[in-house]
């Protein structure tokens, strides 16, 4: 029985961390029609940065640590928002090339990282608490990761205030249905790819922070391994759909650890396995408009 | 075609419309009143939605398109309309995932919207605020397709097919509210059902082959049976 709580809610909360990193994927891709391979260098740079602040300040205690997840979000946003600027916008319409440069982005943030921080990996440190487990239904579960879930929880729950309650939600919102429509009703739709874009590479800052602590080390490579199951995620919610995303997080996250736990290690074929699947039977994925 | 800008609202000189690299428009020179409703009539497949497009730079164009005088060819499309064109496309295209209310306030560019006006012509809109547009009749979806056109103070609409598909009832509903709104703002109207044709437009514009084959008063082509058979190839009695 604790085994099957452990796995269950270990798997949501590795489900959230997925979350973080795909919410930002899907909304990209809703508006823009853009596959951004760049979103993993986002997750690095900031948890990079997010553990040099917190260094700084003092590993131990909660304040840096939120203040480097603040951090992280910051320089995540940032970053997103200067790719968007400098390399995606003069490529307006042409995605094949706007895929490219982020393939391009991609190789070249983790060669640079690698080139300032070094191929190993670096291993971090936290509040203590989050090295403790917390004890439910007999199952020990580490406490990293309710405070993923609860980051995934405020990072949805801001993004869906956000999308339903501002004008900019909306725009984004229709955007996600018609973009040239958006366009023909007088609205400058560019300026929403940046805040789709600075507000996806916020939460990828997030999650970036948060996966640091998840696997105890930084690395260059950190936001690469995230990055394919952030697409797999996005794929099997529907590309372009926040709550698909959400769904397909815990689904995918939560099948992984089980086969991981049950069926010898298989998670990561169990997951490409599924992802197959919805691939053959529902392409648009769970909750994906038909194209 | 000379274009007056005194009296013209809309100059189109030498337009080319592309669509992936095909053609869709060749040649089209044409002059829409500042007054009025304007139709554009051609047989299917001629490029009267092209046109329209292209005018609004949804689709890859070239030429000179003049709003009042002024070169609104080199613009990017929400620049156009935030000129003061409004445009109601083919098939509606309201936001389906968003209600009738979001897809109104989208369309708001002004401080303060004609929102009365809109009410007035389309009272069953007001009831349905809070309802999502993807569950609104087809012409439901119309009405609001119209209402988003009409809510700023345009100096031309772009109207495509607004009847297209529509049942007989809603058909009357529409061309009564294009006809009101035509008091306010002039119109270029694309167009199939020849009695809508006759009840709104003054002038009509048809296209042949991609080129304007003919101008003149809407009403004088539609009571020509061999003008009508041959530019349109319909029967002139349609529309009697």
């Amino acid at each position: 029985m604790s085994m099957l709580v452990l796995t269950l809610i270990t798997g949501v909360g590795l489900g959230a961390l997925y979350f973080l990193v795909a919410s930002g994927l899907s909304l990209i891709y809703g508006l823009m029609h853009v596959l951004n391979f760049a979103h993993g260098a986002f997750l690095t740079l900031s948890a990079f940065i997010g553990w040099l602040v917190a260094n700084a300040l003092g590993t131990a205690s909660w304040g840096s640590f939120l203040l480097s997840i603040v951090v992280g979000a910051l320089v995540g946003a940032a970053f997103a928002t200067l790719t968007e600027l400098v390399l995606i916008r003069p490529l307006y319409e042409r995605h094949i090339e706007q895929v490219l440069v982020t393939v391009g982005l991609s190789f070249a943030a983790v060669a640079l990282f690698e080139g300032i921080w070094g191929t190993d990996p670096i291993n971090i440190a936290g509040p203590p608490w989050l090295k403790q487990t917390t004890e439910v239904l007999g199952a020990r579960i580490p406490n990293t990761y309710w405070v993923l879930m609860i980051a995934a929880v405020l990072v949805l729950a801001a993004l869906v205030l956000f999308l339903q309650k501002t004008r900019y939600g909306m725009i984004i919102r229709a955007g996600v249905e018609n973009r040239s429509m958006v366009t023909a009703l007088g609205i400058d739709v560019r300026r929403s790819f940046t805040l789709v874009f600075a507000i996806g590479g916020a939460a990828a800052g997030i999650g970036g922070v948060l996966a640091m602590h998840y696997t105890t080390f930084v690395s260059a490579h950190l936001g690469s391994t995230l990055l394919i199951f952030a697409f797999i995620v996005t794929v099997i919610g529907g590309l372009g759909s926040l709550t698909g995303a959400a769904i397909a997080s815990v689904l995918v996250a939560v099948l992984q650890q089980f086969a991981n736990s049950y069926l010898n290690g298989t998670g990561d074929f169990i997951v490409v396995i599924l992802l197959a699947l919805v691939l053959l039977v529902r392409p648009s994925g769970i909750l994906g408009s038909k194209a | 075609m000379s274009i007056d800008v005194s009296t013209d609202i809309l100059g189109v000189r030498n337009l080319r419309c592309s669509i992936a690299g095909q053609q869709v428009v060749e040649d089209v020179t044409f002059s829409v009143p500042a007054t009025g409703i304007t139709a554009v009539l051609g047989r299917n497949g001629v490029g009267k939605t092209s046109t329209l497009r292209g005018i609004l730079g949804l689709i890859h164009r070239r030429g000179e398109v003049t709003l009042a005088g002024e070169h609104i060819d080199g613009l990017p499309t929400h620049r156009i309309v935030q000129r003061g064109v409004g445009y109601v496309p083919e098939d509606r295209e309201v936001f389906a995932k968003l209600t009738v209310a979001e897809n109104l306030a989208l369309a708001e560019r002004q401080k303060k919207p004609r929102r009365e006006f809109v009410d007035a012509l389309f009272p069953d809109l007001v009831q349905r605020r809070d309802q999502m547009a993807g569950t609104l009749s087809g012409g439901q979806q119309q009405m609001v397709s119209v209402a988003r056109a009409l809510l700023n103070d345009n100096r031309l609409l772009l109207v495509d097919e607004p009847t297209k598909g529509l049942a007989p009832r809603i058909v009357t509903e529409v061309t009564d509210a294009l006809l009101e709104a035509s008091k306010i703002v002039p119109i270029l109207l694309v167009e199939q059902n020849l009695e809508v044709v006759r009840r709104l437009a003054d002038g009509a514009i048809v296209i042949g082959g991609g080129r304007v084959v003919h101008t003149g008063d809407a009403r004088e082509i539609l009571d020509d049976g061999d003008l009508t058979r041959r530019l349109l190839g319909v029967h002139a009695e349609v529309g009697a």
